[in-house]
């Protein structure tokens, strides 16, 4: 596929307890600090709104006792603050609980960037471990960097903050470098919570390319040239040119579809024409391919044109 | 590289007709367009269920998911021996993988959960975590004991161990009414639901500290436990020497009861992942502290509760009621029905998620 390249130190696999092993592309470093910056974004929005909504309700009590607060109610300016309190917990556990819980196992922000949280090792994902690994978030990332925010307005003034500044720093390091030193990426959380993070596969049904007109009949519907390809021609390449192969003809790009059909002309000692490269490409594909299959049914494999 | 599908994300552009089976040269793409249909059917339902659009789906499809999802999976082991269709095996591996996640996916939200969770899981997980409980109980009242004896030691230690804007007029030498002032009552509930929602905050980020360190085979915790208690021992010592022991473990008992206990539950679960951690046994350590990692999770939420209840006792009931025999009797009211709620509750587990 076309992110083989890149993601290969990222491939994991899983087995089913069907005993099928199903490839999995761990979630990149990068595409997780996208998720969680896009969360904290909204989550941070999402909660400036309701102060700010709340605020406008505290001004329409104030305003009602001609901005003198002693006598406004305080019972009602009380509830909005422990309302505000309680949203706020609420909402700050409840955004990634209930979203990870969820069918698709992801937050808003892994979703845009395509990934989802799954048990490691193939077993049932939890709502244990849905929680242990947000609980765990909190001591990662929120508490040192709150911690870090009153030492340092702490050592704005004259109080003394030396070795402690330099301990939380410490801590929040720690945590945030962890998935750069395990080999699957997992930070303290998934570790606690035995979990992961992997690409969301977003794979389309492509056509079925054996069943273009040249490739069923090996005649060209342009030009009325039958390509049948012989033992000799249909042995110098493999698996790996094969699916190249396949993988051009799916894009579909004329320039790359000349450059291709001139190679294999060249190698198979034919002279290429022009104009007609498609049909031609189809027919090779096809018969190729079906030559390889049938080797693979006897437990045949050619890998590429060097085996 | 092909850009991220906007089609995806919109909605499904409409799917072409499968050409006629016969059409195919080749022996593994007849394969695949004769169950072609199947696999677009599991896909649809799959892409519903993902969407949280379970209501929506026939339930003829519902009850065909798990044998589309058998299928499709014996196709990709098929397809895997027996065709080179790149594109058909990319579809194959990421539509199996996509059921496989909804077929084993969590099987209940949030709100069944929590049920399963009051009636029987909490105390149950909390059972489970015994040993570390008797642990931590053991280094609570040793840190009580040091706290004491460091100060009638020496009374600067006092200063060291009560941060002094806890305790302002609380500090050594001070009257016995001065002290007795600070154990008193407000007049009215004015104001005391506000400071429950700080003390609240304030409870649960303590514990979720104390749980969160057993990460580091849980010596930090046990180390802020003693540091917790030590703070406690002084206090009861300077009480003490006035002869007002009894008004003040009144005064601390009203949430006390509810609020150490939660703390000597989130410094015992930290303690079981670090143990898990340091002694895995006979698993791998990440398997260790995975299985302790969600036991303890399961325990933290119980605390976070209970953090609710001990921030709302001691910001009314500790307020507002005078009488130290009223207070002994909420405290330890409190103590017996976390108790019994612990170790006597047991009803049957039910299905899954017991662990």
């Amino acid at each position: 596929m076309s992110a083989a390249a890149p993601s290969a130190g990222r491939a994991r696999s899983l087995i089913t307890p069907e005993g099928l092993a199903l490839p999995l592309t761990l979630a990149s470093r990068g595409a997780r600090a996208g998720a969680l910056v896009i969360d904290l974004a909204i989550i941070v929005a999402i909660l400036v709104a309701v102060q700010l909504l709340l605020l406008f309700l505290a001004a329409g009590l104030l305003s009602g006792t001609a901005f003198d607060p002693d006598r406004a109610t305080r019972g009602a300016q009380e509830f909005l603050a422990v309302l505000l309190a309680l949203i706020v917990f609420a909402f700050w556990y409840g955004y990634f609980l209930v979203q990870e819980l969820g069918p698709r196992g992801a937050t808003l922000g892994k979703r845009l960037v395509g990934i989802r949280i799954a048990a490691r090792g193939g077993g049932r994902l939890t709502a244990e471990a849905v929680i242990a690994r947000n609980l765990l978030r909190d001591i990662e990332i929120f508490y040192p960097l709150i911690f870090l925010l009153v030492l340092a307005v702490a050592g704005s003034g004259e109080e003394e903050v030396g070795a402690l500044g330099w301990a939380a720093t410490a801590w929040f390091a720690l945590f945030l470098l962890f998935p750069f030193f395990n080999r699957d990426g997992l930070r303290a959380g998934d570790i606690v919570a035995g979990t992961w993070v992997v690409e969301r596969p977003r794979a389309r049904l492509a056509p079925v390319l054996s069943a273009a007109p040249a490739a069923a009949s090996g005649a060209s519907a342009l030009t009325g040239a039958r390509y049948q390809f012989g033992e000799a021609e249909l042995s110098v390449y493999g698996e790996k040119e094969l699916q190249t192969l396949e993988r051009l003809l799916r894009e579909g790009e004329p320039q790359a579809l000349v450059a291709v059909h001139a190679t294999i002309c060249r190698k198979i000692g034919w002279e290429p024409g022009a104009g007609d490269e498609r049909a031609f490409l189809e027919a090779f594909y096809a018969q190729l391919r079906g030559r390889l299959e049938a080797d693979l049914r006897f437990g045949k494999r050619k890998a590429d044109k060097f085996s | 590289m092909r850009p991220p599908i906007l089609a995806a994300w919109l909605g499904r552009a409409e799917v072409a007709p499968p050409p006629d089976i016969a059409s195919a040269a080749l022996r593994s793409d007849r394969f695949r367009l004769a169950r072609e249909g199947e696999w677009r059917r599991l896909e649809e339902i799959v892409t519903r269920m993902e969407r949280g659009q379970l209501r929506r789906i026939a339930d003829a499809d519902l009850i065909a998911l798990p044998a589309l999802y058998r299928t499709a999976a014996s196709s990709l082991a098929v397809a895997r021996e027996t065709s080179l269709d790149a594109a058909t095996l990319a579809y194959l591996e990421a539509l199996v993988q996509r059921a496989w996640f909804q077929v084993y996916g969590p099987r209940q939200g949030l709100v069944r959960w929590l049920r399963g969770f009051l009636f029987g899981g909490w105390s149950r997980t909390v059972r489970a975590v015994g040993l570390d409980m008797a642990i931590a109980l053991g280094v609570m009242l040793a840190g009580v004991l040091v706290g004491w004896l460091l100060v009638a030691g020496d009374e600067a230690w006092y200063f060291r161990l009560v941060p002094s804007g806890l305790a302002d007029t609380r500090v050594p030498g001070a009257s016995r009414e001065a002290l007795l002032a600070t154990l008193g009552t407000e007049k009215s509930a004015g104001g005391l639901s506000a400071f429950a929602a700080q003390l609240f905050s304030n409870n649960s980020a303590v514990c979720i500290l104390a749980f969160a360190l057993g990460f580091a085979f849980g010596i930090p915790s046990l180390m802020l436990l003693v540091h917790n208690m030590a703070m406690l021992g002084a206090l009861v010592w300077l009480f003490a020497g006035e002869g007002l022991g009894l008004e003040l473990v009144a005064w601390l008992s009203v949430h006390g009861t509810t609020e150490l206990f939660g703390i000597l539950l989130s410094g015992a679960a930290g303690l079981h992942i670090g143990r898990a951690m340091a002694f895995p046994g006979e698993l791998g350590v990440l398997e260790a502290a995975s299985a302790a990692g969600r036991r303890s999770a399961l325990v933290m939420v119980g605390v976070v509760l209970m953090m609710i209840i001990a921030a709302l006792l001691e910001a009314f009931a500790r307020q507002l009621v005078g009488g130290t025999t009223e207070r002994l009797a909420i405290g330890g009211t409190m103590l017996a029905f976390w108790l019994s709620y612990f170790f006597l509750y047991r009803p049957p587990a039910r299905g899954e998620g017991g662990a």
